[in-house]
């Protein structure tokens, strides 16, 4: 079962590289890794797209908080949660079907952002099963090339704010 | 009015910190990197440094230094090769649990991904195998990656950290504060075990009809063998424990049942798979231990204490985990046992298996063998030496044969399984051990990987005695090419190309000696214990192709333990 995990680190040179090294070595699967800053600009987030059974999963998480730079690791599957992935997507287009695409990008709520006589580029933001429709629909247009920036999420409402407290307060103790 | 600071060069800071760590010897190898650091050190006096020949070594030397002592083993290397040559010994170090602290110089950082002379990407190279490593981008970070590492290499479950050092930050200025606490946000081991889950533990060990204590490295990292041994005394549990838990419970204690898994005792092995109650204190469930999964203990309640949550539930599955320091644990669960369980017949039982199958070799044909040096060595000693050994089947033999009565007294490469280990590692624990004979135990194989310590054992009059079991074969390669791998004896065979190793002790400047006969063994090891001035060396040639035993299979059960060897007819 695939299983999103979001984990906070230490904005510092090489983190990234630690957790990319940790899967690989450990063996687990990785579906998309995506990090970016946060609130606090000494904390990035991770968010890991990652697979395996609940004693993988169960690993991923203790391996994930046993390195040094990760304060805080939570698997978001299960709770109420936002996620979004963004995708370019350029697409070939003939005279006839050039309309046909841009109603294809509506449906989605897609933007397009570049056109030239052979090829339109789309950008479609939303959960990752949208873009996976999306990318299916295409496909039958004829995709010249694509690029997709994986997962990033959060959980829903009050949680949010708590993951907060709760970090300022680690602040403090430490 | 403000404080002024003291302002120093890299190298002064990073001396100001080894002392503040407490540092009293580092083992290391100078080079362009490093240079300043070396230049530094001509005027320090509070460390010794110890000139190694080969990296390797001075990492293994911080490990036997670490083993034997508890403190953190520093290492000081060069950038690139010097730094790469620790790799080995930084793995062997990350496997086992061993505090060590490698610094090593880097090229300056404006050279930093130029292929400069000398540089390897060391941070980048070692990321897998340390518990945490530092890239010193700045001087203003020097102190604090410094007290860091030896903060995070002792602490929790320890390990090694490294710390590259680039050759500008070691050459600019700075003002200079230690730290005076570790402030890391994402390290807080958790030390103090869960109180309801030590309650659980407590009752069932109370309420338990075959108990048993599965004891690994951690019982003697933590320190925790008083408290283990007051648990197990006052509860009159049988004991088995691991490769590196071998001596945190005395062997010649008859609740000891000494080794499990691969070449554990029958005992031991039959315990395992028959208890009720299994509490794993400070080990892993190694693959060495368990055999297959499926088949480990199947009928036991399993309780894992260990501070690396990371170990609990990644090999067996267990039903109660306590995450916490062992010692602090097994001190809380020694208080809450109300009353000892009744477990007469069980150790009636164990009894039995002893008898059933006791450890034996042949004894009578007048052939040397190793399991005979080893019984040897232990009487000799009484169990009280240090005893460092290598990879391989002497390392097997001793772990069945020498009587370990104390914690830190058996020093070996478990994890990683290092040839090489033995002789440097053996060095630096006598760097730190006087009280007490250290003794190298080697195979031909494995001797041969690190021998040229040998001079750094010489020059600095270390009375260690290297002990070489000569069988003229990698003999543990050898005994599963018997049994495994249709006797094919591929490139196990160095009757033809080993040296002399008398004349090469000779040629270091040790007085040595070789025997072949079993009735020599006695005067050799008695005259090697005289000799308090400096190393000596013994090269026993032994039977060419004995096996241990017992043994179980890679991935087998109990049922498949072979305890001796048999004819080709019978293996079928």
């Amino acid at each position: 079962m695939k299983h999103t995990i979001s984990v906070l680190v230490e904005n510092q040179f090489g983190t990234f590289n630690r957790v990319v090294t940790m899967f690989s070595g450990k063996g687990f699967n990785v579906h998309s890794m995506s990090i970016g800053e946060t609130e606090s600009p000494e904390i990035s987030r991770m968010t890991i797209v990652t697979e395996g059974d609940d004693k993988i999963i169960e690993q991923v998480v203790k391996q994930l908080n046993r390195l040094i730079d990760t304060i805080k690791v939570v698997d978001l599957s299960g709770s109420p949660k936002v996620e979004r992935e963004l995708a370019l997507i350029t697409v070939f287009y003939q005279k006839g079907n050039r309309a046909d695409i841009i109603s294809v990008s509506n449906i989605f709520r897609g933007n397009i952002v570049d056109i030239n006589n052979k090829t339109i580029t789309i950008e479609i933001t939303g959960p990752p099963d949208k873009i996976e429709a999306a990318v299916n629909v295409l496909e039958g247009y004829g995709i010249k090339e694509m690029a997709r920036s994986g997962t990033v999420a959060l959980k829903r409402g009050e949680q949010v704010k708590g993951d907060k407290k709760e970090l300022q307060q680690n602040n403090i103790q430490v | 009015m403000k404080e002024t600071k003291p302002v120093m060069s890299g190298a002064e800071i990073f001396f100001e910190c080894l002392k503040r760590e407490k540092v009293e010897i580092v083992f290391g190898y100078p080079g362009g990197a490093t240079l300043k650091i070396y230049e530094k050190l001509y005027d320090v006096d509070f460390l010794k440094h110890i000139l190694v020949r080969h990296e390797q070594g001075a990492t293994h030397m911080a490990e036997g230094y670490a083993k034997a002592t508890g403190k953190v083993g520093v290492v000081l290397v060069t950038s690139g090769p010097g730094a790469t040559n620790t790799v080995t010994g930084i793995a062997d170090a990350y496997m086992d649990s061993v505090p060590i602290v490698v610094f090593t110089g880097q090229v300056a950082t404006h050279l930093i991904g130029n292929d400069a002379f000398q540089e390897a990407d060391i941070v980048g190279i070692t990321r897998p195998i340390t518990k945490h490593n530092f890239l010193v981008r700045d001087i203003s970070e020097l102190a604090s990656s410094i007290r860091k590492a030896f903060y995070i290499a002792s602490t929790g479950r320890p390990g090694p950290v490294l710390v590259d050092l680039p050759k500008d930050v070691i050459n600019s200025v700075c003002e200079f504060e230690y730290p005076e606490k570790v402030e890391m946000r994402g390290y807080k081991p958790n030390l103090l075990g869960h109180q309801n889950q030590i309650k659980k533990a407590a009752e069932r060990i109370r309420k338990a009809k075959r108990p048993l204590l599965y004891v690994g490295g951690g019982v003697i990292m933590s320190g925790g063998y008083r408290e283990l041994h007051l648990l197990a005394k006052e509860n009159n549990l049988p004991v088995t424990m691991t490769l590196q838990g071998l001596g945190a419970f005395p062997m010649s204690d008859p609740q000891s049942l000494g080794m499990l898994g691969m070449h554990g005792t029958y005992w031991a092995n039959q315990a395992v798979n028959n208890c009720d109650l299994l509490v794993s204190l400070g080990a892993r469930f190694d693959d060495r231990v368990t055999g297959k999964i499926d088949a480990f203990a199947t009928g036991a309640y399993k309780i894992h204490v260990d501070i690396d949550p990371t170990c609990i539930d990644k090999n067996v599955v267990v039903d109660l985990p306590i995450v916490g320091d062992v010692k602090h644990v097994l001190a809380e669960l020694a208080a809450e046992i109300s009353s000892p369980p009744k477990i007469e017949e069980w150790w009636e039982q164990i009894h039995k298996w002893q008898e059933e199958c006791p450890l034996h070799y042949e004894k009578h044909d007048g052939k040397l063998r190793s399991e005979f040096i080893l019984e040897k060595l232990s009487e000799f000693t009484k169990g009280e030496a240090v005893i460092v050994t290598d990879v391989g089947q002497h390392q097997m033999w001793t772990s069945q044969y020498y009587k370990f009565n104390h914690p830190r007294s058996h020093l070996t490469s478990g994890g990683l399984g290092t040839m090489g280990f033995s002789v440097p590692a053996s060095i630096g624990a006598a760097f730190a051990i006087k009280d007490r004979p250290v003794i190298s135990i080697s195979g031909d194989g494995g001797f041969q990987m690190n021998m040229q310590e040998l001079i750094t054992a010489v020059y600095h009059k270390l009375p260690v005695k290297f002990i070489i079991i000569n069988n003229s074969f990698l003999g543990m390669v050898r005994q599963w090419q018997e049994l495994f791998h249709a006797e094919k004896y591929s490139f196990t065979d160095l009757s033809d190309s080993n040296p002399d190793f008398q004349k090469l002790g000779e040629a270091f400047g040790m007085k040595s000696f070789f025997t072949n006969r079993p009735e020599e063994v006695d005067s050799i090891l008695e005259e090697m214990m005289q000799i308090k001035d400096g190393p000596s060396l013994a090269e026993f040639r032994v039977e060419k192709e004995d096996m241990v035993f017992p043994i179980i299979p890679s991935g087998a059960t109990i049922k498949e333990m072979m305890t001796k060897r048999l004819n080709p007819k019978e293996m079928i």
